[in-house]
């Protein structure tokens, strides 16, 4: 339990997907215009996160590991999380119309998200245990979130300046996501304070 | 078996798995869409701009299909071609696409005007908006610099004398200008046979008057004589609500520095 507590802060506070890896960094820039799609693309990317790394981390564990094909993780976490976003997306449309609707184009963009890659093969680098892994992919997405909202927010604070006119557009923009990533910085070294 | 060959067949196997599971599920969820839907889907360019106002070219033909009064000429880039088809489609009478052309409102050329500022930089608007507040005694001016003439991609603008004058058979209404301008002087205008006002100052009437021979002084002759209560001064600036205005154009005559003018009528410069 406290493992796992341990796995979720560290993934939303620490070791952000977004602020301190660097992955997700196009729907993090390209989604966060509007509180409203900021939220729609992060609760997606949080349900394609966990529904990849369960998945996964079986063909890893109970195929690839077995026969000594590790090498083959990268092209098969692509191939598989590719047909499962695919088919959610088939799923939705059919049961959930009005959920399919609010998600909108943001399910087939995470297809090719390297966030949700980069989660997959976290898990397996970590050497979590499955359990771990669905609990750092739920992470990872809260962690996505929390970035995508708070610099919804800059965003709308940096449209409202007046801005010198060769900064404006994706020069602020990039400038005050480094702020942003440099003030998550400060929560280095938190998680080992709260639970160790 | 050596290792190479259980990576191809696991990874062929897992292909075709994926493959047949998709398909099925493909069977599986199928969701019946209108056959109009589809058929009008097919029309649109499929580039999903986003200029119909719609998230993309499926909603909008969506919309098309289930809500009554929406507009079939929305697409800018289909152009009248894909809005008759459809019409077709949807059996109801094709409309003339409504024409969109960008006006400059400002008419303070240099009879009117005059430069405060000798600038010897870079001839460009944004640039010389930037110190000071423009070279034109008038705060709001056309800068005439032409920044609007190098952003037009259809060669629409040119400076004479000293203000962008709009080619209306070359304009198509795309509104890159709009967004140029420092001054934000241009606007946008629907169909044919407007009236607008040439002006953007909304400096104090005297301060104006200072600036320019021909800037809107607020003295509320329009205002009064339009019949339809379409015009009000906002800010010391008048200002026509196109919902309400007829286009009578009795306010044209009674404006003493006739800025309000009609599309379509040259300019007095």
């Amino acid at each position: 339990m406290k493992e796992m507590a341990f796995i979720l802060t560290s993934m939303v506070l620490v070791d952000n997907l977004v602020l301190t890896k660097f992955l997700g960094i196009c729907p993090f820039l390209g989604v966060s215009k509007k509180m409203d799609s900021a939220l729609g693309m992060s609760y997606a990317v949080i349900a394609v996160m966990v529904l990849a790394t369960a998945a996964t981390w079986p063909i890893y564990n109970y195929l690839l590991a077995p026969f000594g094909l590790e090498y083959l993780e990268t092209i098969l976490f692509i191939l598989v999380i590719a047909a499962l976003v695919q088919m959610i997306e088939m799923g939705l449309k059919k049961y959930a119309p009005s959920l399919h609707k609010s998600l909108g184009v943001y399910l087939p963009l995470i297809t090719t998200n390297c966030a949700v890659l980069g989660i997959a093969i976290l898990n397996i680098d970590n050497g979590y245990s499955f359990v771990n892994s669905l609990v750092n992919a739920f992470g990872g997405g809260v962690g996505f979130l929390v970035a995508l909202v708070l610099f919804s927010g800059v965003r709308r604070q940096i449209e409202r300046s007046n801005i010198p006119l060769a900064f404006r557009g994706i020069p602020a923009t990039m400038i005050a996501a480094s702020i942003l990533a440099m003030a998550f910085m400060g929560f280095t070294g938190i998680v080992e304070g709260m639970f160790l | 078996m050596p290792g190479w060959l259980i990576g191809i067949i696991s990874v062929a196997l897992l292909g075709l798995l994926l493959g047949v599971v998709l398909t099925v599920a493909a069977k599986l969820f199928k969701v019946k869409s209108n056959p109009l839907t589809d058929k009008e889907r097919e029309e649109l360019p499929g580039i999903n701009c986003g200029a119909c106002g719609y998230v993309g070219c499926d909603s909008y033909a969506e919309a098309l299909t289930k809500q009554e009064g929406v507009e079939p000429n929305l697409c800018t880039p289909g152009g009248e071609s894909v809005a008759r088809k459809i019409c077709e489609i949807l059996d109801i009478p094709f409309s003339q696409m409504l024409a969109k052309h960008a006006v400059l409102r400002c008419a303070g050329s240099l009879d009117h005007t005059t430069y405060v500022m000798d600038w010897q930089s870079v001839n460009s608007c944004a640039a010389n908006k930037t110190f000071y507040r423009g070279r034109s005694s008038c705060y709001q001016a056309c800068l005439g610099y032409g920044d609007c003439v190098l952003a037009c991609p259809f060669d629409a603008i040119q400076i004479v004398n000293g203000i962008a004058v709009v080619n209306r058979n070359r304009c198509t209404g795309c509104g890159i200008c709009v967004d140029v301008c420092p001054n934000n002087l241009f606007m946008l205008t629907t169909g044919e046979d407007l009236v607008y006002v040439a002006c953007s100052s909304h400096a104090k009437g005297k301060d104006t008057r200072k600036g320019c021979t021909t800037g809107c002084i607020a003295c509320n002759r329009c205002v009064k004589a339009c019949k339809f209560d379409a015009i009000t001064i906002n800010h010391n600036l008048a200002v026509i609500d196109q919902g309400k205005c007829t286009q009578c154009g009795d306010c044209i005559p009674v404006c003493p520095v006739k800025i309000i003018k009609r599309i379509g009528v040259p300019c007095d410069d």
